[in-house]
């Protein structure tokens, strides 16, 4: 594209004076926009990796909510406008395992955040063992989700042979009674099941970042509050909890981002039996089993816009992390 | 008044053994499971539990194949394959973007940020669909290769976040001051934002390795019999052969070995990872 500059420099002699100033401030653009583009560029390919992975997926799953589109049956493929969605809607289960979803996100986020919390508090005093004791409780974080789940599953639960109910019998037996309860939990309450074996599981995560927020509080202000006569409680409620605050908002935000997308739970504990079915689990089924494309994308494009929803009031909480950094 | 201390110390004794009994708690269920591993059969399913039953290896070494001629070591290499070839991959894209992000940002790089964790907000499931489209018509079904994109576009956006906060540690000031001193580019990279980088970039490829590990979903969909990670195997494990609960927790601890021996040796290190590297 020929330039102005190039233009004038193209015509009579006599012009080349005036053109020299908006030569140089041309030049300047382009080294200015050489600069731009010299920062940006360790920037694109992970920003180019990231589009097309995981954004262009989006819009052909969009593209496919539109679409009659059964691999079973694969002469009815055709346009479908709103069938999908329409099906999708109409759909006791879809909707049951939004519910499902919503019930297992915020009960998991918020036992395990306040368990947490409690741990943190605990932790973060000095005493005999603390590492050990650290060590033995981020354990149940580092344990593969999938060997977890099994574990929860076969091990503790088991009506017949799990630590639950085997310590039930032990227990009974100490007072020499034969004839101890046994309850069925995976069958009696799933969901609470699912849910003890997620919150065991998330619990280390939040407490590791809750107590690196307490030990990142400037301890000479709390010295200072128990000087002037502030009771623990006072400490607690005034000092320690605004400025944990950002900490327990992140600690929420990467706890339900990955909860929400629980999968391996679900799918080995109850294999989404009796009203444990989340949306990944219902999704997978949908598309797994029932091979039906065009429903499966649909609910996902719908799960999408769920998401957002949160992400818009989630990434409005993060953008105070980077704000204050950025006044600071 | 000459008591308080006292009692301040008898409270603390206790909360100490209060921490001690949640983290025996917590740490039981695995004690549990490893317990179980070294049990036979016939001891491993006895109600009440059986604890002081002898130890065998026999879990371990159904396990490995003894007795059902199905080698665990395939599905164990595709995951170490697909966790550290990926994180070595996010390592590579992540830490330039982030540093484009930090020491020298580019204009708006706060929207940037936010665009790379929304990626994280959309559920994974959603696109599932097309991925699997594309790896069929492609031939990149059952392939190791397939998991090592995805995973490493699973963990990018996090991997970002972290590695920012870690460059942002580099004070402006001796960055400035190198380069009046005349250091070039590469001496600026490698003797100055390297080491103080260096426990985030430890910190960053723990954690996608983690995640990578762990990862389901992509796995169970995606590949079959050839590219089939640990967590697979594990899933497979019970449903094709009934139940043995030494074995399964046998197969359990050894798929969780890695990533609880990696966690144990660099806490300090997944603590920062986690909380994005905003603790100083």
């Amino acid at each position: 594209m020929p330039t102005a500059t190039e233009a004038t420099r193209r015509g009579p002699g006599g012009r080349q004076s005036v053109a020299a100033p908006a030569r140089q401030a041309a030049r300047a653009r382009r080294a200015q926009r050489a600069r731009d583009w010299a920062r940006r560029a360790p920037l694109l390919p992970a920003l180019v990796f990231l589009v097309i992975v995981t954004q262009l997926p989006f819009v052909a799953t969009v593209v496919i909510s539109f679409i009659h589109w059964n691999a079973l049956a694969p002469t009815t493929r055709g346009f479908a406008a709103f069938d999908n969605y329409v099906a999708v809607f109409a759909d006791s289960a879809m909707r049951s395992s939004v519910v499902t979803t919503v019930l297992l996100t915020v009960t998991v986020v918020l036992v395990s955040l306040l368990l947490g919390l409690g741990l943190a508090l605990l932790l973060d005093r000095g005493f005999r063992g603390r590492g050990i004791v650290r060590t033995l409780l981020i354990t149940p974080f580092l344990v593969v989700p999938v060997a977890s789940a099994l574990l929860w599953k076969h091990a503790l639960y088991n009506a017949s042979y799990g630590l639950l109910n085997g310590a039930l019998t032990w227990i009974w037996g100490l007072f020499g009674s034969h004839d101890p309860p046994q309850p069925d939990w995976m069958t009696n309450s799933p969901l609470a099941a699912v849910e003890v074996s997620l919150i065991w599981q998330w619990t280390p995560f939040m407490m590791l970042i809750l107590l690196a927020g307490l030990q990142s509080r400037a301890a000479d202000a709390i010295e200072a509050a128990r000087m002037d006569g502030a009771s623990a409680f006072d400490i607690f409620r005034y000092l320690t909890l605004p400025h944990l605050r950002r900490y327990l908002e992140l600690a929420a935000l990467l706890g339900t981002i990955y909860v929400v997308q629980n999968f391996d739970a679900v799918f080995t504990l109850t294999s989404g039996g009796l009203g444990t079915a989340n949306l990944p689990y219902t999704i997978y089924q949908t598309f797994y089993q029932a091979h039906d494309y065009g429903r499966a994308s649909a609910q996902g494009v719908v799960v999408v816009l769920c998401s957002l929803v949160v992400a818009t009031f989630a990434l409005r909480t993060v953008s105070s992390l980077l704000r204050e950094e950025v006044t600071r | 008044m000459n008591s308080a201390p006292l009692i301040r110390r008898r409270t603390g004794s206790l909360l100490g053994l209060a921490a001690w009994l949640c983290g025996i708690a917590f740490f039981l269920p695995v004690a549990w499971m490893v317990l179980t591993s070294f049990h036979s059969e016939t001891d491993a399913a006895t109600n009440p539990p059986s604890i002081v039953a002898g130890l065998s290896l026999h879990g371990y070494r159904e396990f490995f194949g003894a007795g059902t001629g199905v080698s665990p070591w395939p599905p164990l290499i595709n995951s170490l394959t697909a966790s550290v070839v990926s994180t070595l991959l996010v390592l590579a894209l992540a830490v330039p973007a982030a540093y484009a992000l930090s020491i020298k940002p580019v204009r708006k790089w706060s929207d940037v940020m936010f665009f790379f964790l929304s990626t994280k907000m959309l559920p994974l499931v959603a696109g599932l669909l097309p991925v699997y489209l594309v790896a069929q018509n492609s031939g990149m079904l059952d392939s190791i290769w397939l998991l090592v994109i995805l995973y490493t576009s699973m963990n990018l956006p996090i991997a970002v976040w972290m590695m920012r906060s870690f460059l942002s540690e580099v004070p402006g000031e001796i960055m400035e001051a190198a380069s009046i001193d005349g250091a070039g580019l590469h001496t600026t990279l490698t003797q100055i934002v390297a080491p103080i980088a260096m426990p985030g970039i430890a910190a960053t490829a723990l954690i996608s390795f983690i995640f990578s590990w762990n990862e389901l979903l992509f796995a169970r969909v995606l590949t079959g019999v050839v590219a089939g990670t640990a967590p697979v195997f594990l899933t497979g494990f019970v449903t094709s052969q009934g139940l043995f609960l030494a074995k399964v927790c046998a197969a359990a601890t050894v798929i969780s070995l890695p990533v609880l021996i990696a966690g144990f040796a660099a806490q300090d290190k997944l603590v920062q990872g986690l909380s994005l590297g905003a603790v100083k």
